[in-house]
Formats: structure tokens, sequence, C-alpha cells
């Protein structure tokens, strides 16, 4: 089998190169998604029968949390990756999605609690979902805090690949709590198997904008990752002849 | 599909509900943008202190090779 590949994926220059062509895509098809969904969810689609206008917060709220749920998975894999293979741009994929899951994971629980007020009538309850998703909040801030624990990179990196690896474990049991527990969360809207409960004419909107923030989370990894490249990669000749190029 | 709201008040109010709604979209909006941002500001200025070095470096050598004359 031909593994050429797959090495050259490790190249952080190969990486760069090819991230600057697709980025500009990605972002527009993005920015129309959002924007779409955004209008759509907060206009055109129809007021909730139980909770209101409040609801509107579906459409932030959801793909927010989705993603800061998926990003600690992009997270442990490219840090697992980076142990096995000594993958050098698997461990700066790694330290990019760390603050970007640290935000989406606060941006989670803020319109949480925005959207807790109207509805349950309080801002913050101990509850199994939102306990849980603010351990998700703590792993990568400690993730974050362990990157810059140590003198040697290569030693943070691997630090930081197993705590990732071993927070995982956090992951289903989110996504599960809804379940497992009594709380006052509502059980999940969209299923992958079965019917939905939620009407049509709300999951679209609710769709594109999961769409969208798929688009803007693999952009903004992109972006990360590809700044922590120049400076890690800053003695390079490729680094310097783009140095070069640039007017300051 | 039709537009829920009768007016812009309306559409801002949103029942009582729309002070909650707004601050959740304006919050995602301004994190956001912090995170497109940040990447950018900081290759910025990576590149100001490249370009720094690599002058520095040049009157090096144009100062070595001087001195050799």
């Amino acid at each position: 089998m031909n593994w050429q590949w797959f090495h050259r994926l490790g190249s952080p220059r190969w990486f760069y190169d090819k991230t600057s062509r697709w980025m500009p895509w990605i972002l527009s098809g993005t920015l129309l998604l959002l924007i779409v969904g955004t209008v759509w969810g907060l206009g055109f689609a129809p007021t909730d029968s139980k909770q209101g206008n409040s609801y509107r917060i579906i459409y932030i709220h959801v793909p927010v949390a989705l993603l800061a749920l998926a990003g600690y998975y992009v997270m442990a894999i490219a840090g697992a990756v980076g142990l096995i293979w000594q993958m050098k741009l698997s461990y700066l994929v790694m330290r990019a999605a760390a603050p970007i899951g640290a935000v989406l994971t606060f941006l989670a629980l803020l319109t949480g609690a925005f959207w807790g007020k109207p509805t349950w009538g309080t801002w913050w309850v101990w509850d199994a979902r939102i306990t849980s998703m603010l351990i998700l909040l703590f792993l990568y801030l400690g993730i974050i805090a362990l990157q810059g624990a140590y003198q040697r990179q290569q030693t943070a990196h691997k630090a930081c690949a197993i705590l990732a690896l071993v927070g995982t474990i956090n992951i289903p049991i989110i996504y599960k709590s809804v379940d497992w527990w009594f709380t006052l969360h509502q059980p999940a809207t969209l299923k992958l198997i079965g019917p939905s409960s939620i009407d049509p004419s709300m999951a679209y909107p609710l769709l594109i904008m999961i769409a969208g923030f798929y688009g803007l989370y693999s952009w903004l990894l992109m972006h990360w990752t590809r700044s922590s490249i120049l400076e890690t990669e800053s003695k390079t000749r490729w680094v310097q002849e783009i140095v070069a190029k640039k007017a300051s | 599909m039709m537009f829920q709201f009768d007016s812009i008040i309306d559409f801002l109010q949103m029942n009582g509900h729309g002070i909650y709604v707004w601050l959740s979209y304006a919050a995602a909006l301004l994190l956001l943008l912090l995170l497109a941002f940040s990447p950018t500001v900081q290759q910025r200025r990576f590149i100001i202190q490249q370009k720094r070095q690599q002058r520095i470096e040049q009157g090096v050598k144009q100062r070595s090779s001087a001195d050799q004359k």
C-alpha cells in the first residue's frame, strides 16, 4: 500500500499550502449557511407553542454545544495520532483545537443560561448535563494550561495528548446525561435513528446552522493551526520566504 | 413561510424574550469574531517580528563584509 499521502499529510508545509487554497471557499460557504440559518431561525421559523420565542436560542445553542463535543474528539484523535506516529502537525492541530473548544463550550453554557432563565426560571442548575458540560470546559482549560506549563514543547504535547485522551470518557457521559439522569434539560430533538421530535419547519434552519458551524469549526481549526505552524517552523526556508513576500 | 413578527419593535421584543435571544446571538457573534481574528493578529505580529529579524541579519552581513574590505 502507498503511504505517501499519509506522510504528506503530516508535513506542515503541505498543510499550509493546501489550506491557503481551501480556506476562502470554506469561509464563503460557511458565512452563507450561517446568515441564511440565522435569518430563518430568528425571523421565519414558527414560534414554539410552549416556550414562545425563547426557543430561538436553539439555533445557536445546539450547534455550538455539538461542536464543543465534536471538537473534543478532534483534539483527542489529533493527540493520539501525534503520540502514535510522532507527527508534528498532529500536535499542532491538537493545540489549536483547545482554545476553540473552550470558547464553544463557554458559549454553550452561556446561551444555555440565557435560555434557562425564561424557560426554567433559573440561570443555572447543578444537573447532569450542565455539570458535565462545565467539566468539559475545565478539561479544555486544563489542556491550555498544561501546554504552557512545560519548558520543552515535545513534553508539553505528550502530556496534553494523554490528558485529552483520558478526558474523552466525559463525552459520551455528556451526550447520554439527559437520558440517564433526571434533569431539567430537554432530551435531544434531532435523532440520527428514528423520527425527530422537532417539526421540519423548525428543524431545517437548525440543520443549516449545524452545517454552518461544522464549516466554521474547520475554518477556525485551520486558521489557528496555520498560525502555530508559522511560529514553530519560523527557522525554515519556506516560512522565511512567506515572511519576505508579505508586506509589513 | 412568513415573517413571524408584525413589526420591528415586535421582532426586537419577541414577547418579552427578546433580551435573552438577542443577548445569546450577540455573545456568540462577539466570541466567534474573537476566535476568528486572534490568529490573524498573531500572524501579523509574527511577520513584523520576523521582518525585523531579517533586517538585523542583513545589517550584520553588510557590516561584516564592509569590515573585510
